[in-house]
C-alpha cells in the first residue's frame, strides 16, 4: 500500500494513441468472423428453423419501426433493473450482518444454503401461485433467486472488513452516513461488483422465465410466441436486441462506474 | 478559546487488565497503572516492548472496555480525541486532504486547512491518494488529521517507528512545530527514551509486564534548548534514577 522509496508521483498513462482503440477492433472483428460463419453455414443447409442474418436483420428493422420491440426491450429492462436492484440492496444488508456477527451466521447458514439450491423455476411457479399473476411476485420471483448469491459474496467482503478503518472511525466519531460512505462501501466495492456483474447476467435470463410464465408482455413473452409460431428468426432478433442492451449498459455504464471506483488504486505502470 | 472546566487533567487508574489467550491461559498486562497528564502537558509513556503500552493506549482510546478501573479525559475540544497510529491508518480510497476533513466535526468541515498542511509540507499533496505517499507523508498526513480536529487530547502510539532515522527526526521537529502552535494535551507511547527526551513535558517510566508506574522523569527545560550537548547531560541523569530501566 504504503512505499517507503515512492516519491509521490502519480503512475503514468500510455501516451500511445492506438493502443486504447486496439480492443475494440479485436471485439468488432471477432464479432464478424461469427457473423460469416453463421451467414455461410444458413447458406450451406437452408431451413426455416435456421434462418440467415439477413432474415432475423429484416425482424429486427420490421418489429424496431413498428415500436413493438423497443416496447417490450423496455418492459423487460425495467424488470431487470427492478429484481436488480431489490436483489442487491437486500442480499448486501444480509451479507454484510452476516459477515459481521457470527452467531447469526451458523443459525442462518442453513437457510442460506437452502435458498442457494431451490431451483429458479420453482421460486417463480411458488410466486405466481401465492402472490397471483402479477408484477410484484415476478420481480420479487427473480430477486429471491439472485439474494443468495449477493449474501454469500458480501458476506465474504463483510469477513475481509480490515478493523484498523473501523476503530479511526470510531475515534474520529464518523456519523453511520460517512462510515457507510467513506469506509464501509469502498471496503466492499470489489465485491459489489463481482455480485453485480454476475447478478445482470443471471438476473435477465430469470426475468425471461417469469415473462413466459406468467407476464403478457416482455421479451420473454414475445419468445414464447413466436415459438408457437415456429418464428425462429424473430426469437433470435428478440435475444440479440436484448444482449446488445445488456452489452451497452456493460460498457457506457458497469466499466466507467468501475473505474471511478477504482482510481485510487495504483496501477501498473 | 478556553471552554469550561478547562485544567482537567488526563487521569488514568487501571487496576487489572488481562488477556485470555487461545489456550485459556490469562495474561496480566497492566497492574494497577495510574498516572496524570496535567493540561497542556506533552506527556511519554516510556517502557520496554511488549509491557503493555499499546494496551494502556487502546483503553484510553475506548477501543478496549474489558478491563478493571476507570480514567478521565480532560475536557474542551468538543471533546474530541485524535489519533496517530502506528500505521497512519489513512482511507486508501479518499486523498489526503478528503481524509484529513473527513476526521472532522461536520460544523468544522471547511476550515480553512492552507496553514496546516503548509507547516507539514503536505501543501502538494492535497490532491493525491495515501497510495501515491511514502511511509514518511503518509505519518505526515495522519498527524494532520489530528491535529486538524483541535481535540482536547491527542494520543500518538510509536508515530515514527519503521522510519530511517533522519525522517524520523525531520517528522519529530514537524510534530513539534504543529504541537507548539497549539499546545494540546498529548500522550506518546515510545519505547525511544532519546525521542521521549526531545519530545515530551515528561516522561511516565513503566515497569515490564505487568506494566505499572516506575516513576516520572520530568523535562523542565524549554524544546529548543535541548541540543546534544544538554540532551547527553538529561540522559545520564535518567539513567542514574532509573537504573536498568528500558
Amino acid at each position: 500500500m504504503n512505499q517507503p522509496d515512492g516519491t509521490g508521483t502519480p503512475a503514468h498513462r500510455p501516451t500511445s494513441s492506438l493502443a486504447p482503440a486496439l480492443p475494440a477492433l479485436t471485439v468488432i472483428a471477432s464479432l464478424l468472423g461469427l457473423l460469416v460463419l453463421w451467414s455461410l453455414a444458413a447458406t450451406l443447409w437452408p431451413s426455416r428453423a435456421f434462418p440467415p442474418p439477413q432474415a432475423v436483420w429484416q425482424v429486427l428493422v420490421q418489429d424496431g419501426a413498428s415500436g413493438e420491440l423497443p416496447y417490450h426491450l423496455g418492459v423487460t429492462l425495467a424488470r431487470v433493473a427492478a429484481s436488480f436492484v431489490v436483489a442487491m440492496v437486500l442480499g448486501s444488508v444480509i451479507g454484510v450482518l452476516l459477515g459481521s456477527y457470527r452467531r447469526a451466521d451458523r443459525f442462518f447458514n442453513p437457510w442460506v444454503i437452502l435458498f442457494l439450491n431451490i431451483p429458479a423455476l420453482v421460486i417463480i411457479v411458488l410466486a405466481y401461485i401465492w402472490f397471483g399473476l402479477n408484477e410484484a411476485a415476478a420481480i420479487g420471483a427473480v430477486a429471491v433467486n439472485k439474494i443468495p448469491n449477493v449474501v454469500v459474496t458480501m458476506r465474504e467482503g463483510a469477513r475481509a472488513f480490515d478493523p484498523r478503518y473501523a476503530e479511526m472511525a470510531t475515534i474520529y466519531r464518523f456519523s453511520p452516513l460517512d462510515r457507510l460512505r467513506h469506509v464501509i462501501l469502498p471496503q466492499l466495492q470489489p465485491y459489489i461488483a463481482a455480485a453485480s456483474r454476475s447478478g445482470i447476467a443471471l438476473i435477465w435470463k430469470i426475468v425471461l422465465v417469469v415473462e413466459l410464465l406468467g407476464r403478457s408482455n416482455g421479451v420473454g413473452f414475445q419468445i414464447y410466441l413466436y415459438f408457437q409460431l415456429f418464428d425462429v428468426a424473430a426469437i433470435l432478433a428478440y435475444t440479440l436486441a436484448f444482449v446488445a442492451v445488456m452489452l451497452v449498459i456493460e460498457l457506457l455504464l458497469v466499466q466507467p462506474l468501475e473505474r471511478h471506483a477504482t482510481r485510487w488504486r495504483r496501477r501498473p505502470a | 478559546m478556553q471552554p469550561v472546566g478547562a485544567g482537567v487533567p488526563l487521569r488514568v487508574d487501571i487496576a487489572e487488565k488481562t488477556f485470555k489467550s487461545a489456550e485459556g491461559v490469562s495474561v496480566t498486562a497492566l497492574k494497577e497503572l495510574s498516572f496524570e497528564v496535567r493540561q497542556g502537558e506533552f506527556a511519554c509513556l516510556l517502557g520496554p516492548s511488549g509491557c503493555g503500552k499499546s494496551t494502556t493506549l487502546r483503553i484510553l482510546l475506548g477501543l478496549d472496555r474489558d478491563f478493571q478501573g476507570s480514567f478521565q479525559m480532560p475536557v474542551g475540544g468538543g471533546n474530541r480525541t485524535a489519533v496517530v497510529f502506528q500505521e497512519p491508518t489513512l482511507l486508501p480510497w479518499r486523498t489526503v486532504e478528503q481524509n484529513v476533513r473527513l476526521a472532522l466535526p461536520k460544523d468544522m468541515r471547511g476550515v480553512d486547512l492552507d496553514r496546516l498542511f503548509k507547516t507539514l509540507g503536505l501543501s502538494d499533496m492535497r490532491t493525491l491518494f495515501p497510495s501515491e505517499l511514502s511511509l514518511g507523508l503518509a505519518r505526515r498526513a495522519a498527524l494532520a488529521r489530528a491535529f486538524a480536529t483541535e481535540p482536547a487530547v491527542l494520543f500518538l502510539d510509536e508515530p515514527f517507528v519503521s522510519l530511517d532515522e533522519q525522517t524520523a527526526e525531520r517528522l519529530r521537529h514537524l510534530l513539534l512545530s504543529v504541537w507548539s502552535a497549539r499546545p494540546t494535551t498529548a500522550l506518546m507511547v515510545t519505547h525511544n527514551l532519546r525521542e521521549a527526551m526531545m519530545l515530551s513535558d515528561r516522561i511516565i517510566v513503566l515497569s515490564p509486564r505487568p506494566a505499572h508506574v516506575i516513576g516520572y522523569f520530568d523535562v523542565r527545560l524549554p524544546r529548543h534548548y535541548r541540543n546534544p550537548q544538554v540532551m547527553s547531560d538529561l540522559l545520564r541523569s535518567f539513567h542514574q534514577k532509573f537504573p536498568g530501566a528500558v
